[in-house]
């Protein structure tokens, strides 16, 4: 595969790592009082779609960057890179 | 109809004409006793020990295409019990054991070859894990045995040992262990569950699940609603997909796993050699090709197919222990849809939907699992507990931190 | 040399000779020619032998989709096994033998399974060999392995060099027929980069095997001056001998390169093969169309074959399959073989077409019938024909052609699961709409079976990937004959006639598959093993999907195909590899000491892709043991030095590092003071310990954390999620300075001393005490980090320069050290003494180990999140009863307490339920003079003093134990803070 990187351009996927559903970046409020539930859905529970899927993918052999990748797990398109930095932010992870 | 060589004799003496279908070719009715979603192998073995272990009656599969068109058709056909953890191991003991006497309890030659599996051994660490993990072999009822380099250079006389990036410093072997006739297993399934009455409903794909106040009453289809007291899944590769349509999430995301068939060759490989540091494992079929694989392509798809790097890399690990191999030529390549589960080991489960039960994530390690999978996912619908052998295999094992981690990789699929 | 069946001029350049050997007999051919086009000139029919049967078997083709040729090539180590006769390119000295026989090949032992045919049908073996038990694998197995199988491996290490490449271009074409060539000259004139790959060493495809003309050029002239313009566009790549194996994601093909196949060795320093993988923007399938045959009873005799392959046989290489020779056909193309064979002098026998309607000849005899039958033992001598009006001709032949039509080569149109459609006007599946991302397809492979349509369809092709404007350039006029064909599969009532020559499936065997519910298409092909021959059903599986489709009363389209599969052809196993095999398998790390430790003799261990010295063996030192306990002990009595350089390093820098840390290890940072060390534990998020490790603050906003070598990546990766995904605010940046600096652990009693030798300022332990680190300088300036940290429980220090001064300080410490008799240490003593001290490590980090197991429960901070720790408070990391780590020792000291073993309780049963432990690390003490090991056991905090089994059934040790602290030495920690 080949993942048009948004600071680099395309690369070939065998420079990178994947983790999974993006959903990772969602880390929920420990202090919640339904941390233990929450947690455990974070870790755990996956939409796992055929389909279109956002995840993260690692840049382990380039600039180290993470991806969130919109990838269709039926015909491995990918239409969408971003930084995941940038997804990070806009979904309001800050410090 | 019982198979016998007589039986082959007989018909090739009279022009064949004497066989049947192996199986019926049944209309779905409008209700079942039982109904297992899913014509692989663990649905067959599920349906077959419902009927003939369980006595349980009026009982369905359902396959949305044919029957064997899943992992149990398109994996590298291994068997063995080598697990090290007390909620794997007495499992797959027991259904290397139901392996052992399979043939002659559904009356089909699958081909079930205890050739014997060798894992090599390349580092101090490696050895600790094998000797910890042989010993639980062993404390379990399975057989392990420890070789030394020399033992596994007489046995493989061509295996690199002289030149290894990652010397050989012995192996664990389950002589036990082997391979079969993956195809013959569906098959063989189908037709004893089909003798006993079950009715195999090929080309029926489940579109939704009729749930009502918390019970399962059955199941929409291309076929039309088929009503059933108890629905037991084993979708293996579609497990999100389907149950997604009872609203559940599963722990587990489904991969490619890549697979790779020689052309024919004289036998060379006895038994099945696993290269674990180098993501590569071998056998020889008694066609003659080389079925070869390693690890995962490592990205969540739904599409069968891989692609070149992780060709590359399986083939690497090959010529790094069979430099003798470098001029067969693989002829086939093939993907599988693995649902990999998030401590790497399966669920055979009731769900919180009365009447709804599960069996799948299964990784890449179901097709070795297949008869004890069947048999116990059939103990927990006749009897609604669990088997013995697969009490651990619960769905709230995740939320209370009972995990069965073989590899110690934790919550992320593709690492097990 | 009597090559009797050479006809006249062609390809092959008779003005020089080649010698090779076939099942040990000399025969002469040309360049230009195959194994088998010279075989078959020298007379030779008969090459092979069938999977099953072990029928006589010739070639059916004069291509790669050869079901039946097939040859071990070469000899010794190089030896090929089911090499295709028909593509083997001949050089001189080639050496071949027939496979897969017991005898010769005209006197194989198992043909007599053909005498048992009866018996062998389609899946009897899943009927049989079930009694008694224990024969399978005694007795029925290994005689069926034996007699299967195809080619022998010579079991030796493959000597040929593969390489590996990455090419790019605008457009790829795949395949240099009519259609490639058009394609690649339209594209090429347009100054697109162009790849132009076909398989065979000779670029033209069918041209090559044709004598339409193009223009006023023969097909292969026009051919040739099509190739020399496009070698001489620097635009264009030329590949010949290049096979496209696959299509992959987003325009990546697989491509494989004979180099050196056509010679006897390959050339000094050139590569056998090359994998090359070929990124493109957009892509023309070429691929051309293969000739199916007709099934009919015993259609397998050596000397029947595609009606095409007589043709390319005779107009490409002059080479007659036999003097007399009969068509069978469906479709006006079989007419073509016969007028080409006929103009350059062979007999035609007949041409026997099943239509009403055939075309007449002048030249020829041409029956409407059906051929029902052949004679020959080893070779083809007649074939019986069935008048449409009932009555028999018997042709005196010793070949005979068959052309059932065309399938279009739409194999790469399917490899990401496109599914071809039916073409009802060819009666043949030609590609569907679902092709890979930039694929078009052109020619014969989208069913566009004339020389003009090829041209014109490769040239649109090429402009429609490019998007080429402006009128299209004039073609010349070549062949545009109508496809006329009348479907036929197979003959009326014939049973022994088949459909898979190699793997012995014939139309008896689809019958009873359909009879036993084998039905749908897959399990066709899995019960007979239809078209999983090393050809992949190329010839094959149309007819046995076309006989299904009658027996079940459904369309061809209905029944549907199985799935195409890469490789397109079958490719070695060494060219996936490339160079990475054996001792290249892997890159290999040195650390910067490695020079100086071989010089020291020092034995290497593979640390992941490291080396790392494991010991150094003094002379007279015969075994490991005694150089790792002198290690030891001349450690612990004086000082010793260590290559930790494996260990992972991260620089962590900015305002919020501190804060970073607090996140990613499960015990707080943030107190710790600039010059202060501290270990920390990291958790996955999921609770369970992840690797540990120290972080020292050298700077308010600056740390360098410390990872175990095997983690060093994912823990830097993981550092980077926590960064980027998780806390993107946070002023911190990371970097991996693993490789960037050479740390060395000093320890021992005499390790201050022997640094105040090269450091730059004072470490007296009020200056510098335990847990100190700082920013130095040694030797008069070399900028440096000083650590005090101990791994080994002594006095120790690490001490880190720039890489590039590793070697340097490592013969400095030693040079220094000699009064102290510095002894170097290795792993191995490493690990003795982190054992002793009870040190965690890899072996009990094994990813299923909580905090908890580990005795740091209470490390887990509960003044501030850390990753990991909501998931590590779930119930079942925290029964009563779980694992501890605890030290284990042997009642009787001159016991071993081995690694793996299981711990038992004193006086209960030995199975798995009583199961109360098992020991993770162990070592010989030389210090306590007996076997120490560390271990998790149940309740095991509690339980210190009790004796207890330890039994490891699989190496037969079985012994008592008794449980201790995990600190063997020093458990006060009094001399680290020496």
């Amino acid at each position: 595969m080949i993942i048009d990187h948004p600071l680099l351009g395309p690369r070939d996927s065998a420079e990178f790592t994947y983790m999974g559903d993006a959903r990772l970046i969602d880390r929920p409020d420990p202090d919640a009082g339904t941390a233990a539930q929450d947690f455990y859905e974070y870790g755990y529970l996956r939409d796992n779609p055929a389909g279109w899927h956002d995840e993260l993918w690692f840049h382990e052999a380039g600039d180290r960057s993470w991806l969130v990748i919109t990838r269709n797990t039926l015909t491995h398109e990918i239409s969408k890179v971003q930084l995941a930095r940038d997804v990070a932010r806009s979904r309001g992870r800050s410090k | 109809m019982r198979y016998s060589g007589f039986k082959v004799i007989k018909e090739a003496l009279t022009g064949h004409k004497g066989w049947t279908p192996a199986w019926r070719d049944p209309a779905p009715q409008a209700h079942y006793d039982i109904v297992i979603i899913g014509g692989g192998g663990h649905g067959l073995a599920t349906a077959y020990y419902l009927a003939k272990q369980y006595q349980q009656k009026r009982i369905a599969v359902l396959e949305k295409g044919w029957i064997g068109g899943g992992n149990v058709g398109r994996n590298t056909t291994i068997i063995r019990s080598n697990y090290l953890l007390d909620g794997n191991e007495p499992f797959y003991e027991f259904s290397l054991k139901l392996w052992e006497g399979l043939e002659q309890d559904f009356n089909y030659n699958a081909m079930i070859s205890q050739r014997g599996i060798l894992n090599l051994i390349h580092s101090d660490a490696q050895r600790d894990a094998f000797i910890r993990r042989g010993n639980a072999m062993i404390l379990n009822g399975a057989d392990a045995e420890m070789l030394t380099t020399e033992q596994i250079k007489a046995r493989y006389p061509f295996l690199n040992t002289d030149d290894a990036r990652f010397p050989i410093k012995g192996g664990l072997a389950q002589h036990r262990g082997g391979t079969v006739r993956h195809d013959a297993v569906a098959w063989g399934y189908a037709r004893g569950a089909d003798g006993h009455g079950v009715d195999i409903i090929q080309n029926c794909e489940v579109t939704g699940f009729r749930i009502e106040n918390g019970k399962c009453l059955g199941v929409e289809t291309s076929k039309g609603f088929i009503g059933a007291g108890k629905v037991g899944c084993a979708v293996a590769g579609s497990s999100s997909r389907l149950m997604s349509k009872a609203d559940m999430r599963l722990p587990m995301e489904s991969h490619v796993l890549q697979a790779f068939v020689s052309e024919g060759l004289k036998p060379v490989l006895p038994g099945v050699v696993t290269f674990g540091a180098g993501h590569f494992y071998c056998s020889q079929s008694d066609k003659g090709g080389l079925v070869f694989g390693g690890d995962l392509d490592g990205y969540n798809s739904y599409a069968q197919r891989g692609n070149l790097p992780v060709v590359e890399d399986v083939c690497e690990g090959g010529m790094a222990i069979f430099p003798a191999f470098g001029r067969a030529r693989l002829l086939r390549m093939w993907g599988g849809i693995m649902d990999m589960s998030m401590d790497g080991s399966p669920i055979i489960d009731r769900t919180h939907i009365d009447g709804l039960y599960f069996n799948g994530g299964w990784c890449y390690g179901g097709f070795k699992a297949t008869p004890a999978s069947g048999f116990c996912f059939a103990h927990l619908l006749a009897t609604d507990a669990p088997h013995p052998t697969a009490t651990a295999y619960r769905f709230d094992r995740f939320e209370k931190g009972l995990m069965i981690d073989e590899k110690g990789m934790g919550n992320q699929p593709n690492l097990h | 040399m009597t090559q009797s069946n050479r006809i006249g001029r062609a390809q092959v350049d008779f003005t020089k000779t080649l010698k090779f050997s076939f099942d040990g007999k000399s025969y002469a051919g040309h360049p230009g020619d195959t194994l088998a086009s010279a075989l078959l000139a020298n007379g030779v029919r008969l090459m092979g032998r069938s999977f099953k049967y072990h029928r006589p078997r010739g070639p059916l083709s004069a291509g790669s989709e050869e079901p039946n040729a097939l040859v071990e090539l070469r000899s010794g180590a190089r030896q090929e096994p089911n090499t295709r006769a028909t593509t083997a390119e001949l050089f001189d000295g080639l050496f071949a033998k027939s496979q897969n026989r017991l005898g010769s090949l005209k006197f194989d032992l198992l043909s007599i399974n053909d005498r048992f045919a009866n018996f062998l049908t389609a899946g009897f073996y899943y009927k049989t060999f079930m009694w008694p038990a224990a024969f399978w694998e005694k007795l029925y197995e290994p005689i069926i392995r034996k007699a299967a199988g195809l080619g022998s491996l010579s079991l030796k290490d493959d000597p040929d060099v593969y390489d590996k490449g990455f090419l790019h271009c605008d457009l790829l074409i795949i395949g240099a027929g009519p259609a490639g060539l058009s394609a690649a000259l339209t594209a090429g004139r347009a100054g697109a980069d162009v790849i132009l790959a076909d398989e065979d060493f000779r670029m033209g495809g069918r041209l090559n095997s044709e004598t339409f003309a193009i223009g006023d050029a023969s097909g292969a002239d026009w051919a040739a001056t099509a190739v020399a313009e496009l070698a001489s566009l620097p635009n264009v790549r030329l590949m010949k001998r290049t096979t496209v194996i696959g299509a992959f994601d987003h325009g990546i093909y697989g491509a494989v390169e004979r180099v050196s196949d056509h010679m006897h060795t390959p050339d000094a320093g050139k590569p056998r093969q090359v994998l090359w993988r070929i990124y493109t923007k957009h892509t023309v399938l070429a691929a051309g169309a293969i000739e199916r045959p007709i099934a009919f009873e015993n259609n397998d005799r050596p000397g029947i074959m595609l009606a095409s392959a007589l043709r390319t046989y005779a107009n490409r290489f002059a080479v007659a399959a036999d003097r007399r020779v009969a068509i069978f056909t469906n479709n006006d193309d079989g007419h073509r073989t016969a007028a080409d064979l006929h103009a350059r002098g062979v007999k035609i026998a007949a041409v026997v077409d099943v239509r009403p309607n055939a075309p007449s000849s002048m030249d020829y005899e041409v029956l409407h019938g059906q051929v029902v039958d052949t004679k020959g033992r080893l070779g083809l001598t007649f074939a019986e024909v069935k008048l449409a009006d009932g009555s028999m001709r018997t042709l005196d032949c010793g070949a005979l052609g068959l052309s059932g039509g065309w399938n279009p080569n739409v194999h790469l149109t399917c490899h990401q699961r496109g599914r071809p459609t039916w073409n009802a006007d060819l009666a043949a599946f030609v590609p569907g709409a679902d092709l890979p991302a930039g694929m078009t397809v052109a020619g014969a492979a989208q069913g566009d079976l004339s020389t003009a349509g090829a041209l014109s369809g490769g040239a649109k092709a090429a402009r429609q990937a490019l998007g080429l404007k402006g009128r299209m350039a004039t073609l010349s006029e070549a062949e545009d004959a109508p496809v006329n064909i009348t479907p036929f599969w197979y003959v009326e009532g014939c049973s022994r006639a088949w459909l898979d020559q190699q793997n012995d499936v014939t139309v008896k065997d689809v019958k009873l598959s359909h009879q036993e519910g084998f039905r749908s298409v897959e399990h066709l092909k899995r019960y007979t093993t239809l078209g999983m021959a090393t050809d992949q059903g190329k010839t094959s599986n149309m007819g046995g999907l076309a006989i299904m489709a009658e027996l079940a009363g459904k369309t061809i389209p209905e029944v549907g195909t199985t799935i195409f599969r890469p490789p397109y052809t079958p490719t070695a196993i060494g060219v996936f590899a490339g160079r990475h095999r054996e001792q290249e398998f892997h890159p290999k790390r040195l650390t910067p000491s490695h020079k100086w430790a071989e010089e020291q003799g020092a034995v290497f261990v593979e640390v992941g892709n490291w080396l790392r010295a494991q010991w150094f063996p003094l002379p007279g030192e015969t075994t490991w043991r005694a150089s790792v306990d002198r290690e030891v002990l001349a450690t612990r009595k004086s000082v010793g030095v260590c290559d930790v350089t494996t260990l992972g390093k991260v620089d962590v820098q900015g305002t919020d590092a501190a804060a970073f840390l607090n996140k990613i290890y499960c015990n707080g940072f943030a107190k710790l003071a600039v010059g202060k060390t501290r270990y920390g534990l990291m958790l996955r998020e999921d609770g369970i310990a992840m690797d540990d490790g120290t972080a020292a603050r050298l700077a308010e906003d600056h740390f360098v954390v410390t990872t175990t070598t095997a983690n060093a990546l994912p823990v830097y990766r993981h550092m980077e999620f926590v960064r980027q995904c998780l806390c993107p605010d946070m002023d911190v940046q990371l970097i991996s300075t693993t490789e960037a600096w050479a740390q060395y652990a000093v320890a021992g009693p005499n390790s201050r001393k022997l640094l105040e030798k090269i450091v730059d300022q004072d470490i007296s332990n009020d200056a510098f005490p335990f847990m100190a680190c700082t920013n130095i300088t040694i030797c008069g300036g070399l900028r440096a980090r000083l650590f005090r940290i101990s791994f080994s429980g002594e006095l120790a220090y690490e001490i880190a320069v720039p890489t590039a001064y590793g070697d340097a300080l490592m013969r400095k410490i030693i040079e220094v050290g000699a009064e102290f008799d510095v002894t170097p240490y290795g792993t191995e003593a490493l690990g003795v003494m982190r054992i002793e001290k009870g040190h965690a490590a890899g072996n009990e980090l094994n990813g299923t180990t909580t905090a908890q197991n580990l005795g740091m429960g209470r490390m887990i901070s509960k003044l501030k999140d850390s990753i990991g720790k909501t998931l590590s408070q779930r119930e079942g990391l925290n029964a009563d009863g779980d694992l501890r780590q605890v030290g284990i020792k042997p009642v009787d000291p001159g016991d071993p307490v081995p690694a793996g073993a299981h711990l038992m309780n004193a006086d209960g049963p030995i199975d798995a339920a009583h199961d109360q432990g098992y020991v993770t690390s162990a070592c010989y003490s030389p210090n306590l003079g007996h076997a120490i090991a560390l271990g998790f056991l149940k309740n095991g905090s509690e339980r210190l003093g009790e004796r207890m089994q330890l039994v490891s059934p699989l190496t037969k040790v079985h012994v008592d134990v008794e449980i201790t602290s995990a600190h063997f030495i020093d458990p006060e920690g009094e001399r680290l803070r020496a």
